[in-house]
């Protein structure tokens, strides 16, 4: 396996872009990104979406996008795992590359959320869940995320507010995230007196979806420019793990499983701890699963996972940040783009070049994504040194 | 049109068919649970009411296309009496008196209607608080 690096980043604001099209906004991401790594010819597309086909009526969208941003027969193909889709991209780009099947592949997520009326946006949202045997009921993805809040504050006795510092948290990084959705920061205060949308999910509890599109340029560090201006950001881990579709045939519903074994085996590769990351990008498009997700990690006991929230630990310099532009809850969450938005930001850490969102010192960044409630969970470890330093 | 796939779900939606065994009851919630799909045929129906405690559950107020004339309902997940946990609606409930470990117990209700499918009625289990001790 060859090593590979991120050689070039370009994204979207992350909002409700009215005036662009699912082509337009792919397009501008990958004009970004060629022009942040100039120099480098890809070979391949991938293109991390989750909803096209329903709420843009639209497939196929390797031909659609490659055409439109000029990219003349390249392989290029759509990858879909939910809300994970971008994350699920970006490992088969990896894949590509380090195998030595492809030189320099583009990954990228894009969603256009905006075009549907609610109704339409949360039936297409459902089809991430089992069709047959929980759709059909009628639950959505919220309702089902609030249904896994309920649980772990019953099971774990954890006050109404306990989930604050997650909200608090990210509209804090967002507030200094130029392409987030929100970037105004937020009191405790104002998430307790937040009116509910699935009790007891309140509204600062719940991810903004959101149009965007994001692009990354992988290569192999051999394969840059003499004149290459950017630190390279080495992929070091790269792991996908699939759990029950259906959440009800969970042994545990509260266990991630799947997402603590993509952080297992992606750290293991990259010879690393959890514990070892300097910052980490989690998915929180329901404020539950940012403690799950970190449970899940080994980061925080069972039920302990919103504790970290609390007094700053996750903030920018605390003692783990997480969502460091502001994650799903502030920038947006931009459906199957959201983990290529991860990696962007992780990279920006990874270059320091985060501005007021520096995480000081940063080397090792954690990078994770959920495809419904964890049943594909796609975890990355990032470095600013190749594995053999 | 998905009458064939609501035809083919007949027996879990229609009949209520379920088993005693925690592997039968899985044909119930999906059949990936085990790795393997249980044979549907092969399995005897019992007649008692199934029943259960809620694990679970919350309001869904903002609903998918072909519920909208529901909401605002709660959904729940059921924790059977063998064990095995079920995602379905609760039915003839106030949404204040709901709570974790109330016992329900299953009964058939309309789960939504189609007007792409020409008005077809869409059946299958609901949960409602437990009637009989």
């Amino acid at each position: 396996m060859h090593e590979v690096v991120i050689a070039g980043i370009g994204q979207t604001r992350v909002g409700e872009h009215w005036e662009m099209s699912i082509r337009e906004l792919a397009g501008t991401a990958i004009e970004a990104v060629l022009k942040d790594a100039p120099g480098i010819q890809p070979e391949a597309l991938y293109v991390g979406n989750m909803l096209a086909a329903t709420l843009s009526r639209q497939s196929q969208l390797g031909s659609l996008i490659a055409d439109y941003a000029g990219l003349e027969n390249v392989e290029a193909t759509t990858v879909e795992a939910g809300g994970a889709s971008g994350a699920m991209a970006l490992r088969v780009a990896y894949l590509a590359v380090a195998s030595g099947a492809i030189e320099a592949a583009l990954v990228l997520g894009v969603e256009k959320l905006s075009d549907q009326l609610p109704g339409e946006t949360e039936a297409a949202f459902a089809t991430n869940l089992d069709a047959d045997f929980e759709a059909v009921h009628g639950l959505t993805m919220t309702a089902q995320a609030a249904m896994l809040m309920r649980r772990y504050l019953h099971e774990y006795d954890v006050p109404q507010d306990g989930f604050a510092g997650f909200a608090v948290n990210a509209h804090a990084n967002g507030a200094g995230n130029p392409n987030a959705m929100f970037q105004r920061a937020i009191k405790p205060e104002t998430y307790a007196r937040a009116g509910m949308v699935a009790e007891p999910l309140n509204m600062f509890d719940v991810a903004p979806p959101a149009d965007g599109a994001a692009a990354l340029l992988l290569t192999r560090p051999d394969l840059l420019p003499d004149d290459f201006e950017h630190s390279p950001v080495y992929i070091g881990g790269s792991s996908v793990v699939t759990d029950k579709l259906a959440l009800h045939n969970r042994e545990n519903p509260l266990n991630l499983e799947a997402a603590r074994l993509s952080v297992e085996r992606a750290c293991a590769q990259a010879d690393i701890q959890p514990k070892d990351a300097d910052l980490f990008e989690l998915f929180d498009a329901y404020s539950i699963y940012s403690a799950l997700s970190l449970e899940a990690a080994g980061l925080a006991e069972a039920g302990q996972g919103w504790q970290l929230a609390q007094n700053g630990g996750i903030g920018i310099d605390g003692e783990l940040p997480v969502t460091t532009f502001g994650g799903l809850k502030a920038r947006g969450n931009p459906g199957g783009a959201t983990g290529v938005y991860q990696a962007i930001e992780a990279t920006l850490q990874l270059r320091h070049k985060a501005g007021d969102n520096q995480v000081p010192g940063a080397k090792t960044a954690l990078i994770q994504s959920l495809g419904g409630p964890g049943s594909t969970a796609i975890t990355h470890v990032l470095q600013s040194y190749p594995s053999d330093a | 049109m998905d009458i064939a796939r609501h035809w083919r779900l007949k027996k879990h939606r229609y009949a209520l068919q379920t088993e005693n065994q925690a592997e039968a009851v899985l044909a119930v919630v999906g059949p990936s649970s085990n790795g393997h799909k249980p044979h549907l045929e092969e399995q005897v129906a019992q007649p008692e009411t199934i029943t259960g405690e809620i694990y679970s559950f919350a309001t869904v107020f903002e609903a998918p296309e072909g519920y909208q004339e529901f909401a605002p309902y709660p959904v729940a997940m059921v924790r059977l009496d063998d064990g095995s946990l079920i995602t379905a609606q609760l039915t003839d409930v106030d949404l204040d008196d709901v709570e974790i470990g109330m016992p329900v117990e299953m009964v058939t209700r309309k789960l939504r209607s189609t007007v792409e499918d020409r008005g077809m009625l869409v059946y299958g289990y609901k949960f409602r608080p437990m009637l009989r001790q």
